[in-house]
């Protein structure tokens, strides 16, 4: 990697890490995992002037569950939900988790990096957005929180303002007769997604889609919210007729450009094919099964 | 009582470990950017935003305030040395550096010159250069339009028509397909792609002015060709160093694939930055440089026609083909051969007749032309033979195993004259495909399709019975600038009798060490592990033209048999000295000399070795050596057949290889575990253009899948498990019998996949898709055969 020069810090705090944001006015940059930003500051893509290492600040990397969410750390690595027991009741984390790249990219890559980088081709995101999650962001004046579904504006675009940091990223915990998925395909492992869709849905005590969430990834300028789909889902049961009723919905709900991926229409017809799927096993998970 | 048999410690047919793995699995290998020198500078390359466009004015004052920026270097800087441009291996010319014109996206336009590698880059980004854009030819049959802009206007054609090629019998062809009861057409299109070796190409060039020495380290397949154009050119630009002075040394390399076989411009800057400043320059291109300028590989745009009788026996063929070489023709071919041995296109098939002709065409893309591990052009070839053989089997409602059986050329009939000229040296195309069909069960599998199918499942299975030819080759016909296209073997065997062998070629990672090693411990008795080889400092090694086309084991391999036969000879005199009986008395049996009918008076290699040095006989010279240069008689034609099952997803148009059996014959097999190691990475070389590869351009000329974000190789996780088998049937020319094995599984393995996901994709009367098979491809084929069929 030959990029310009840079300067490297590594605070301990994040109280320091806002300080040394503030002090270079935008043109530095946090350094998570680094699985995002070194490759563009390697094609000279991105050339920071500073980078502010975030990896040394004690308790920023942690997954548990506590009150009414299951809380993640920024500086949490992708591979840690795979691993951890707090996820075992969000198998849409694990599975998008397993689809993200290969190990060593999992091992390095941070879940505050994947959901911040903004990047539509990221499959954090639209998890988020299926489940309904929240990002706290820290500033100079303290933290707010923004609801994952407004936190992407456009690509590489987030609420995180320059001087910011996202310090907490979270879900609601999970209910009983909650079900959850993540379904993407894509060329090879580690290419951008031709596309992915997330889902997550709870049915009452008789077998009726009491809520759902759904979530795509790598379709729009960024992650998207497939909320008609999500909507046509509450109150039904999950049947073949209302599956397919929201798998279209969610096709319509896309936004995606012709690329080497593949044409629009086709990625459209993916995103259908993989919501059926995605609601069938998160259907199938909400009743018991894998 | 149980007699073991006569063994050498790794001898042939042993699966040997490869000796330099050590060294490569423990990170101990020396690559070029591992050797450093005292007093290097650093090279790096400003490159073209544009496809064509003039060059008005390149500013170079901010890179020259970059700290540690030295020089910045363009072409009318190497054109006052008459360097701006060199010539290729086709006869055509290549610009070093553009004086006034650039021919394509990330084309070399100045390089600068630093104390560090980090300056080298902040200078290049600081080289400013003002551009006109010109009209971008992009597609080669808009080329060759009346009316195109003329690409190379340098050149006395005026036109963007390189050259015209072709060979076989053409009347004799059309009327054998007039009358044939079948005839199928096809398009078809084998994409650009490149070799993306692991290291990418670099050099250093240290000329020492004082003893006007120069030595350059460089990622080349072929040192001593490289030498010898060194001394070419450099005489041509008025800087003339004896051949014996110009030193090229290729240290461990990692992977060539056909990419390091041809000059690129970066050597050649750093060569003269190195003569101007008097220090050794680095120059280390970054991948996207790698992928974006260096030599091509395919890019062949071919209609093919196929005949056969009503019963499905074939008849004629003819191929016309278009070939995009860029902005000029830098292929690295055997001189005679422009489209290299693309008319192997006959395949394993005895069509009584054919024809092929090969048009060349300019466009604003980078040069090449190279053989990616496929001997010059074999690759297309062979896929399109497979994908044919296919269409004609469909089109006659023919079993594509039964029709492939019904049609090879029968083992009898070789040596086989094939109807464009070449003699195929031995084969048994039956027995390798039946082989195939009984590992993978194909009954069974047929049967299964045949259940899916009745439920809307789709599954295919796609044969390919590849013919590959390599181990260019014969003098007669092959050469390189001139240079015969023998290989050479020097053999020294040492007091103690350990064994030191040079060789002309450059193994790549193909395991020469342990190769070449097996083969003298086999020809010499003496065991592997007391067997050094080298290659690749022209210093040291006998002249050769290297590594490439599977050539290796088919030419230096036979060099290595026959110098150690040489070093039987003088050894047998100097046995027969030592055993006291007349040097007829004595023969070369289980790795000994032997007195004959007295097997137990014997004495080995190492002990006549000891006594060449310690006790030579009277009147005979001392020592124990001999230098071979190989010209193979004939070229050697590995074969093999291959079948690959694969599931596709209707609603995504993923293609999922369930299985994947391939069963190749090299001839004699020197270790069974490189053979496989060679199969195993060529299948996985095969599959990559035939479900992911391909560099696209823009109308407007810009590259996309300029990096490996979208220059998409497959993982582990994309490969499927590989079934590899064997039948061997030996080269009857080879001293070993043996052929090269470097290249048939990427050659053969493209079409299989092809073939199977057709196959699969038949109940939607699909009969061709074009690799790269992208889901998006084979969605969209469904849905069209769905819209056609109504519904
Ligand atoms: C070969 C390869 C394949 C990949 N494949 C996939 C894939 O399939 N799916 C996928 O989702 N991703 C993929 N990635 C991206 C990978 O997951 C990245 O690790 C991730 O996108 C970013 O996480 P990071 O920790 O590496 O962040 P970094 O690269 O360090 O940072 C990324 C961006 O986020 C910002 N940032 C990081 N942390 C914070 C924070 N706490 N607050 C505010 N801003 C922050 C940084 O400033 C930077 O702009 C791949 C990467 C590679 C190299």
């Amino acid at each position: 990697m030959i990029p310009p020069a840079f300067e490297y810090h590594a605070p301990g705090t994040v109280a320091e890490t806002i300080g040394l944001l503030s002090q270079y006015n935008g043109e530095a940059k946090i350094l998570a995992g680094g699985h995002s930003l070194l490759p563009l500051m390697k094609l000279r893509l991105a050339e920071p002037r500073a980078l502010i290492d975030i990896q040394r600040i004690p308790n920023l990397a942690y997954v548990k569950e506590e009150g009414e969410f299951l809380k993640v750390g920024p500086v949490t690595r992708v591979n840690d939900l795979l691993g951890s027991p707090a996820t075992a009741a969000y198998p849409i984390l694990r599975d998008a988790a397993r689809e993200i790249a290969d190990p060593v990219v999992r091992n390095l890559g941070t879940v505050g990096g994947n959901l911040c980088h903004g990047d539509p081709g990221n499959d954090l995101p639209a998890c988020w957005i299926a489940l309904g999650g929240e990002m706290t962001v820290t500033g100079a004046k303290g933290s707010r929180t923004v609801p994952a579904a407004s936190f992407y504006q456009d690509t590489f675009v987030t609420a995180v303002g320059p001087s910011e940091m996202l310090t907490e990223a979270r879900v609601p915990k999970a209910r009983p007769g909650q079900g959850s998925s993540y379904f993407k395909i894509e060329k090879r492992v580690g290419d951008f997604a031709i596309a992915g869709v997330a889902t997550s849905l709870v049915l009452d005590g008789k077998g009726r889609i009491a809520s759902a969430g759904l979530g795509l990834t790598g379709v729009g300028p960024t992650a998207l919210a497939a909320g008609d789909a999500a909507q046509s889902l509450v109150g039904q049961s999950p049947d073949a007729a209302h599956v397919s009723h929201a798998a279209k919905l969610a096709a319509e709900a896309a936004k995606p450009s012709s690329d080497l991926r593949g044409p629009a229409e086709y990625k459209r017809a993916v995103v259908e094919a993989l919501a059926r799927r995605g609601i069938e096993r998160a259907v199938a998970r909400a009743r018991g099964g894998k | 009582m149980s007699v073991s048999p006569p063994h050498v410690d790794g001898g042939m047919g042993q699966r040997v470990q490869r000796k330099e793995d050590a060294r490569f699995i423990r990170g101990k290998g020396t690559y070029i950017d591992d050797v450093k020198l005292p007093g290097m500078l650093y090279l790096d390359i400003v490159r073209s935003p544009y496809a064509h466009a003039k060059i008005t004015a390149i500013h170079t004052d901010k890179a020259l305030k970059v700290p540690g920026v030295l020089a910045v270097i363009t072409g009318k800087d190497l054109d006052a040395h008459k360097l701006a441009w060199m010539p290729t291996l086709m006869s055509d010319r290549q610009m070093v550096l553009p004086v006034d014109t650039v021919m394509y996206q990330a084309q070399e336009v100045a390089a600068v010159l630093a104390e560090t590698r980090y300056a080298a880059a902040d200078g290049v980004a600081a080289v400013e250069v003002d551009y006109e854009p010109l009209p971008v030819v992009v597609d080669p049959f808009k080329a060759l339009e009346p009316g195109a802009p003329v690409l190379r206007p340098d050149r006395k054609e005026q036109s963007n028509h390189i050259w015209h090629w072709e060979t076989g019998d053409k009347a004799g062809t059309d009327a054998l397909l007039r009358s044939s009861a079948v005839v199928v057409a096809q398009d078809l299109y084998i994409p650009r792609i490149h070799v993306s070796s692991i290291e990418t190409c670099g050099c250093i060039a240290n000329w020492d002015g004082v003893n006007g020495k120069l030595t350059v380290w460089m990622t080349t397949q072929a040192p001593h060709a490289i030498r010898t154009v060194y001394a070419l050119v450099l005489a041509g630009a008025g800087i003339p160093v004896p051949e014996a002075n110009i030193r090229i040394i290729s240290p461990d390399i990692g992977g060539g694939f056909g990419g390091k076989v041809p000059v690129y411009p970066g050597y050649v800057i750093a060569t003269a930055a190195s003569v101007l400043t008097n220090h050794p320059v680095k120059w280390i291109e970054d991948r996207s440089e790698n992928i974006q300028a260096d030599s091509f590989a395919r890019d062949y745009h071919i209609h093919a026609e196929v005949g056969a009788t009503k019963d499905g026996k074939v008849t004629a063929l003819r191929v016309k083909t278009l070939a995009d070489h860029g902005y000029t023709d830098a292929a690295a071919n055997p001189s005679k051969f422009p489209a290299g041995l693309f008319h192997i296109i006959t395949g394993s098939y005895p069509f009584a007749k054919a024809f092929v002709e090969v048009d060349a065409a300019y466009t604003n893309k980078p040069p090449g032309g190279i053989a990616y591990r496929c001997s010059f052009r074999v690759t297309e070839a062979a896929f399109t033979i497979e994908r044919m053989i296919d269409r004609l089997a469909t089109q006659l409602h023919i079993d594509p195993a039964e029709f492939r059986l019904k049609n090879f050329i029968p083992p009898e009939a070789f040596p086989y004259q094939s109807a464009l000229g070449w003699t195929y040296d031995s084969g048994n195309y039956g027995g390798a495909l039946r082989k195939a069909m009984e590992l993978i069960d194909y009954p069974a599998l047929r049967a299964e399709q045949a259940e899916k199918r009745k439920q809307g499942e789709l599954m295919g299975i796609g044969i390919s019975s590849f013919t590959e030819i390599v181990g260019a080759g014969p003098a007669h016909t092959f050469d390189i600038l001139g240079i015969k296209m023998f290989d050479s073997a020097e053999v020294r065997v040492h007091p103690t009798g350990a064994v030191l062998a040079r060789f002309g070629t450059k193994s790549q990672g193909q395991g020469h060490e342990t190769t070449y090693a097996q083969i003298l411990a086999e020809e010499l008795g003496i065991p592997v592990g007391q067997i050094k080889v080298e290659e690749g400092d022209t210093d040291t090694a006998p002249y050769g033209l290297g590594t490439y086309a599977s050539r290796s084991t088919p030419t230096a391999g036979a060099a290595a048999a026959m110098a150690a036969r040489r070093i039987r000879e003088k050894a047998q005199k100097i046995a027969a000295h030592l055993l006291e009986v007349s040097p007829a008395d004595v023969e070369w049996k289980d790795y000994a000399f032997r007195v004959k009918g007295v097997p137990s008076k014997s004495k080995t290699m190492a002990e006549v070795a000891f006594a060449a040095y310690t006790n030579p006989p009277p009147n005979s010279e001392a020592g124990l050596e001999a230098t071979y240069y190989y010209d193979p008689p004939n070229m050697t034609y590995p074969f093999g057949s291959y079948i690959c099952v694969v599931d596709l997803d209707k609603e995504t148009g993923q293609v999922h290889i369930r299985r994947f059996v391939a069963v190749d014959d090299c001839g004699t097999v020197i270790n069974p575990m490189i053979v496989e190691g060679q199969v195993h990475g060529g299948l996985t070389m095969g599959l990559a253009p035939a479900l992911l590869e391909e560099i696209q351009y823009d109308a407007q000329g810009n590259i996309r899948g300029g990096s490996f974000l979208d220059y998409l190789l497959p993982t582990a996780v994309e490969t499927p498990h590989w079934e590899t088998a064997r039948t061997v049937t030996p080269s009857p020319h080879h001293p070993l019998g043996a052929k090269g094995i470097g290249e048939s599984a990427t050659v053969g393995a493209p079409a299989a996949i092809a073939n199977a996901v057709v196959d699969a994709l038949a109940p939607y009367g699909v009969t061709h898709i074009d690799i790269p098979i992208h889901p998006w491809k084979v969605w969209a084929a469904i849905h069209a055969g769905k819209a056609a069929k109504g519904g």
